[in-house]
């Protein structure tokens, strides 16, 4: 009854999505205002139909309803009632609706704004992302229907089908099969979601990019309209890259956090394109280049957003066989291809109206610095999709499949991200328009001194690895500059109006939240720099089996096993519990508690670590393995991570960066027009 | 008169930045070339491994195929573990004849025939090694014919649409 409810409300979005399509359009042709408003009332009838849609799931899930073969695929009787309502988004079928949700509660949050002075924008907004939702739901009605029921029929046959196939009659299964146990970590629940909210966010940038192109008002309009949407989109998806990253350091227990494997670069490469493209929009609003520069960015990262949503959510992920294992493959392909030769030839179209109003002029300025920053942010794209499709190349052209692994992106990424930081460090500094050497090196010298101090600390305390020295150096660099620019735009402040440090901090950040969150963010990327240099070269790990007081040591660390437990919980669990005691240079700095859960509903265990985290290093012990019954002795694995925390505590910092920079500026009701004053006083 | 410098320097300009983006972008294929050469690895399925063993002794492989359950064996005082893989087709075609990759897993655990090689493994034993999963593996065959993993990634599809995978990296 439900699932009728659910699955009526999907077929009723997909046909209300084709009516807002077709009236738009129509409007357009006859200049029927009517029509327009029609249709974007079509878009916001939406938003209301997939809520009662993915209302019907999570009822569903949330009552065993196993009838419905996607609750019984991803829940069990046993899963706690926010792991059966978060299911939503376990599977496949279920993250699609999902993803048609949030496509929906977007678009309609957009078509609620005014739209007094962009018009014209609205018809095309309205279609493009229609025809991206509807794109969505046709998957899910006509591949990926999360409603399928099972049904028993008269030869005892169980057969998957929406509707009664004749003599059938529902089958009910006792339980599910339950949610993987490894996706049952919180960073798992919220880390799909966030990932969706920045894939989806990136549509609406596009959207409006298209219509830009379609309606030849191709000014910078559609970039001030959609900055905010832009952050938001981005902010989302690096959070989601991030909480993937935890999520693989608590769970899946080898002391990493990500292992280039193509479903992580899937979601890495819009995050390339979008944050080249967060830069260089700059240079269009600030200088009125890079137009068509800026059309190619969004183009690609719809189509990369689009794509990564496939190979997330495919089930191909790591195996390197195949792109098209399920049915939706093709689709996803045939759609990704058609939106980006449409995209490229409306861009093709406005080329000539899209030419740059100023010329480079310096190498050293801002703008050229920036077009740097989005050239290496390109290089690690091609790097990553080279690496991706390689082995299908290979094929193609040896018959042998040949894959490249980790070792090849970090060899090829890692002079391209260095070269980032070092962006990152000179390019705030640089002016648009013109610097020169001197300018620059007046303003870099004190920030480099500073920089200097940490790398004879560091070779001081016994690094001798030379990319080790490199990356933190970059890395207290690009600290150091950025700290040094708040310090001097906090003094000039104070020295104006008296103001105290703090207050003169908060005034800053409301003057100009755009530039001063950005800067946070660069902190926080060279925070995620240390911690990436900290767990990628120093990382040491020993193992061993303890009988219980016996140690075991690893650098200034020593283990001490003191006993182990074994008990069931009553969410199914079997639990093996380990209590050790950590020592560091012979002084007790705490317990751990490494375990091993095993499901009874899945028949599978799930390691996970004790940790003790702190800012020079991870002291990570996982429990391998347990005498049976006695447990007089215990095998474990230590990993020694230094630096690590700085990765998640970076994450922290980004989010507050971004959220300032974002922060809503009093738009200026006059659009201003640009000059060469107005750069100029822009530049400092 | 003017003019001319104007465009002088324009056109000098377009060079130098073109010049610039030359070099950039020929040091990306550079990294790009250079990378994949030094890091590349034959992807192999286990008949494909059985076939070439000579060929392929010390070189970096990826193979894959499927456990079985029955010949793991772990040794927890030296974080030792073993098991056996049976072949499993590599071509989408192939798996889509045998009725998918689940059903093809347990195909080639069932099946006596199916070649099969030794893999040893050194660390914990991942939490979805078990029978039938598709174990995807890198490291190099040695001369008795056994596979020594540095690296091995795990997929169970008889039990979950949405297969997870562990990934283990060591040494």
């Amino acid at each position: 009854m439900i699932a009728n409810l659910g699955y009526g409300a999907l077929v009723l979005t997909l046909i209300v999505s084709f009516y807002g399509i077709g009236a738009a359009l129509v409007g357009l042709r006859k200049n029927k205002p009517a029509l327009v408003d029609s249709a974007r009332n079509a878009m916001l009838l939406t938003f209301p139909l997939l809520t009662l849609s993915a209302l019907s799931i999570i009822y569903l899930l949330a009552t065993n309803h196993f009838e419905v073969e996607y609750v019984a695929s991803v829940t069990s009787r046993s899963m706690p009632m926010y792991l059966k309502v978060t299911a939503l988004w376990g599977g496949q079928s279920g993250s699609l609706v999902f993803w048609s949700w949030l496509m929906s509660a977007f678009a309609s949050a957009v078509t609620l704004r005014k739209w007094d002075r962009d018009r014209e924008f609205l018809p095309w907004v309205i279609v493009v992302s229609l025809i991206t939702l509807a794109f969505f739901l046709a998957l899910n009605l006509f591949v990926e229907n999360p409603f399928t029921r099972l049904w028993a029929l008269p030869s005892g046959q169980v057969i998957e089908a929406m509707l009664r196939p004749a003599g059938g009659s529902l089958y009910f299964p006792s339980d599910g099969r339950g949610l993987n146990p490894l996706l049952r970590h919180p960073g798992m629940i919220i880390h799909p979601p966030m990932l969706y909210l920045g894939f989806v966010s990136f549509v609406i940038p596009y959207a409006f990019a298209m219509a830009a192109l379609i309606t030849g008002r191709t000014d910078d309009r559609w970039i001030r309209l959609t900055r905010r949407w832009t952050l938001w989109a981005w902010m989302f998806l690096t959070l989601g890259l991030v909480l993937g990253g935890r999520w693989a350091y608590d769970v899946l227990g080898w002391g990493g956090y990500w292992g280039w494997d193509p479903v992580e670069i899937a979601a890495f490469m819009p995050w390339l394109t979008g944050t080249a493209f967060l830069h260089s929009v700059m240079i269009q609003e600030k200088r009125g280049m890079l137009k068509q520069w800026n059309m190619v960015l969004i183009i690609l990262t719809y189509a990369l957003v689009i794509f990564g949503t496939f190979l997330t959510r495919s089930g191909v992920l790591s195996s390197v066989h195949a792109f098209a294992q399920s049915a939706i493959g093709p689709l996803f392909f045939a759609f990704i291809g058609i939106t980006f030769i449409v995209s490229i030839s409306l861009l093709m179209q406005r080329w000539n109206a899209l030419k740059a109003q100023n010329q480079m002029t310096s190498m050293l300025s801002r703008e050229a610095l920036f077009l740097l920053n989005n050239l290496l942010f390109l290089g690690i794209l091609v790097v990553c999709f080279w690496g991706v499709i390689f082995p299908l190349i290979s094929e193609l052209f040896t018959g042998q499949k040949v894959t490249v692994g980790p070792p090849f992106y970090e060899r090829a990424n890692g002079p391209l991200m260095a070269g980032l930081l070092l962006l990152m460090a000179v390019a705030p500094l640089a002016a648009w328009g013109r610097s020169t050497y001197q300018t620059l090196g007046r303003a870099i010298w004190k920030p480099t001194v500073a920089a200097a101090v940490v790398l004879v600390a560091v070779i001081i305390s016994g690094v001798t690895n030379i990319y080790a020295m490199i990356g933190i150096f970059l890395a207290s660099l690009v600290i150091a500059v950025t700290i040094h620019q708040y310090w001097r735009g906090i003094m000039a402040r104070r020295k104006r109006d008296g103001s105290n440090f703090l207050a003169a901090f908060t005034k800053l950040m409301q003057r100009d939240p755009r530039r001063y969150g950005g800067y946070l963010v660069h902190i926080s990327m060279a925070m995620l720099a240390i911690g990436i240099v900290g767990i990628e070269m120093f990382q040491t790990e020993t193992q061993g089996t303890l009988s219980q007081g016996e140690s075991l040591e690893l650098g200034r660390y020593t283990m001490v096993y003191d006993e182990l437990a074994v008990f069931n919980t009553n969410d199914a669990r079997n639990v093996a519990r380990a209590v050790v005691s950590v020592y560091k240079d012979g002084k007790p700095v705490g317990e751990l508690y490494p375990r091993r859960d095993f499901f009874y509903d899945s028949q599978q265990p799930m390691t996970i670590p004790g940790v003790r985290s702190t800012f020079a290093d991870d002291f990570y012990v996982l429990l391998v393995d347990w005498e049976e019954i006695s447990s007089n002795s215990a095998t474990f694995k230590i990993y020694h991570n230094p630096l690590v925390k700085w990765m998640w505590v970076g994450s922290w910092v980004f989010i507050i960066g971004t959220l300032i920079s974002a922060w809503p500026e009093k738009e200026k009701e006059t659009a201003p027009k640009r000059s060469q004053h107005r750069v100029a006083a822009a530049a400092d | 008169m003017e003019e001319t410098t104007i465009t002088q320097t324009g056109s000098r300009n377009r060079m130098k930045f073109i010049m610039g983006g030359a070099m950039i972008v020929a040091a990306v294929i550079y990294l790009i070339v250079s990378s994949t050469q030094a890091s590349a690895q034959y992807f192999l399925t286990i008949n494909e491994l059985v076939a070439k063993t000579d060929e392929v002794a010390d070189r970096d492989l990826r193979i894959s195929g499927a456990v079985i359950g029955d010949s793991i064996v772990y040794d927890r005082d030296n974080l030792l573990l073993t098991f056996d893989v049976a072949h499993v087709p590599g071509d989408n075609a192939d798996l889509d004849a045998e009725g998918g990759l689940a059903a093809a897993l347990h195909a080639a655990v069932v099946d006596p025939t199916r070649s099969r090689i030794t893999v040893v493994y050194e660390g914990p034993v991942p939490d979805l090694l078990q029978n039938e999963a598709q174990a995807i593996m890198t490291g190099r065959l040695d001369s008795e014919g056994v596979f020594h993993a540095d690296e091995l990634l795990l997929k169970c599809p008889t039990k979950y649409e949405e297969a997870v995978p562990e990934q283990v990296s060591g040494n």
